[in-house]
């Protein structure tokens, strides 16, 4: 899969697509802003910590728009709030990513009928990628999200734009049941 | 009668025998006892009067709510006020409004509690504090439309171009 994974030989040399190359880099160093709005956030802050470990996937937050290539949106986005985010959002630098972590951001949550002040859907003002359902979700999950990402970023390429490596991504989705079976026989 | 309510009778019959006709009956339930004051104005007086007098001494405003009475076309606030640090009792007081244009003086003054308090009966009913220093909406944005708390509160459909329902 990876590109270390390779065999390398003859003097180093390794021939391969800029894609590849480029694909694996960024794939390799996806920064996620830090912040969160709720409690998604806490969950977001344990798959962080020690005992889930993002900084293996090479994730790990910085604390400026400008330096990120993951914006989080882990909790409730209030109507006050969603002009704020689609600010930071425009301040990431392209190409960026959004992951929307739990209920409350997928589509309201709890609060999608009586809560006046919630936006019902952090889609409704930025493009989202990939949705991580929960509420919250565990770090599992987020992880599971995460790596969701990392293959959206892997169908990208020079001259591919977003809606087709989407497609791309959800071509070729693998039903997780016969994966998690597979761990349980693996186990058991 | 448990003595609680006992203390909270004494407290009010000191109130009724300096404002009189100004403060209702007290009604002595066991859960909570209270009094309605009956004009509006006088408000702020009482609240000072409760805070400095030295048999009353309630030096701790708990809690402030406010309510909305559709029916009677009326809005109000419930104030748990409590004496702590000495010999404690406590009584809740409320304070009723017109609904359409009402004012309610502030006690902001009196305990400070009340400033952030008040701000948020303001944001969720639409009453108004008379003499607020700072009269604002305090969680809402400043340009929210409406009164969320309100029984025949409507939604917004869009703010700032976003839309609101679901």
């Amino acid at each position: 899969m990876g590109l270390l994974d390779a065999r390398i030989s003859n003097r180093n040399v390794l021939v391969t697509s800029v894609d590849n190359v480029m694909n694996w880099a960024r794939l390799s160093s996806l920064w996620p802003m830090g912040f969160g709005l709720a409690c998604c956030a806490i969950e977001m802050m344990a798959t962080n910590a020690s005992n889930y470990d993002l900084e293996r996937f090479g994730i790990f937050p910085r604390s400026s728009p400008r330096q990120s290539d993951l914006m989080i949106v882990a909790g409730t986005v209030t109507m006050k709030m969603a002009e704020k985010v689609v600010t930071l959002y425009e301040q990431m630098p392209e190409p960026r990513y959004v992951l929307s972590m739990g209920s409350c951001s997928n589509c309201g949550g709890p609060y999608w009928n009586h809560g006046y002040h919630v936006l019902k859907g952090v889609d409704r003002v930025i493009p989202v990628d990939v949705y991580v359902p929960g509420c919250p979700p565990r770090p599992e999950a987020l992880i599971g999200g995460l790596l969701k990402i990392q293959e959206l970023v892997r169908m990208e390429g020079i001259g591919v734009s977003r809606q087709e490596a989407l497609k791309k991504l959800a071509e070729k989705s693998v039903d997780p049941q016969q994966v998690i079976g597979q761990a349980r026989k693996a186990t058991a | 009668m448990p003595a609680a309510v006992q203390q909270s009778k004494a407290a009010y019959d000191i109130i009724r025998e300096r404002f009189g006709e100004a403060v209702s009956e007290c009604d002595a339930n066991p859960t909570m006892p209270f009094f309605e004051v009956a004009d509006t104005s006088k408000w702020a007086d009482i609240a000072l009067f409760m805070r400095d007098d030295s048999r009353l001494k309630f030096n701790y405003m708990a809690c402030l709510s406010g309510v909305d009475y559709m029916e009677q076309g009326q809005l109000g606030i419930v104030c748990n006020l409590e004496s702590i640090g000495g010999p404690t009792h406590k009584i809740a007081v409320k304070v009723k409004c017109a609904r359409d244009g009402g004012s309610i003086p502030s006690v902001s003054c009196v305990w400070h509690t009340a400033n952030w308090h008040e701000r948020e009966a303001y944001d969720m009913y639409g009453m108004t504090f008379e003499g607020h220093p700072d009269h604002r909406r305090i969680l809402c944005p400043e340009d929210w439309t409406g009164f969320p708390l309100r029984k025949d509160y409507q939604v917004q459909e869009t703010y700032h171009g976003i839309k609101v329902p679901y």
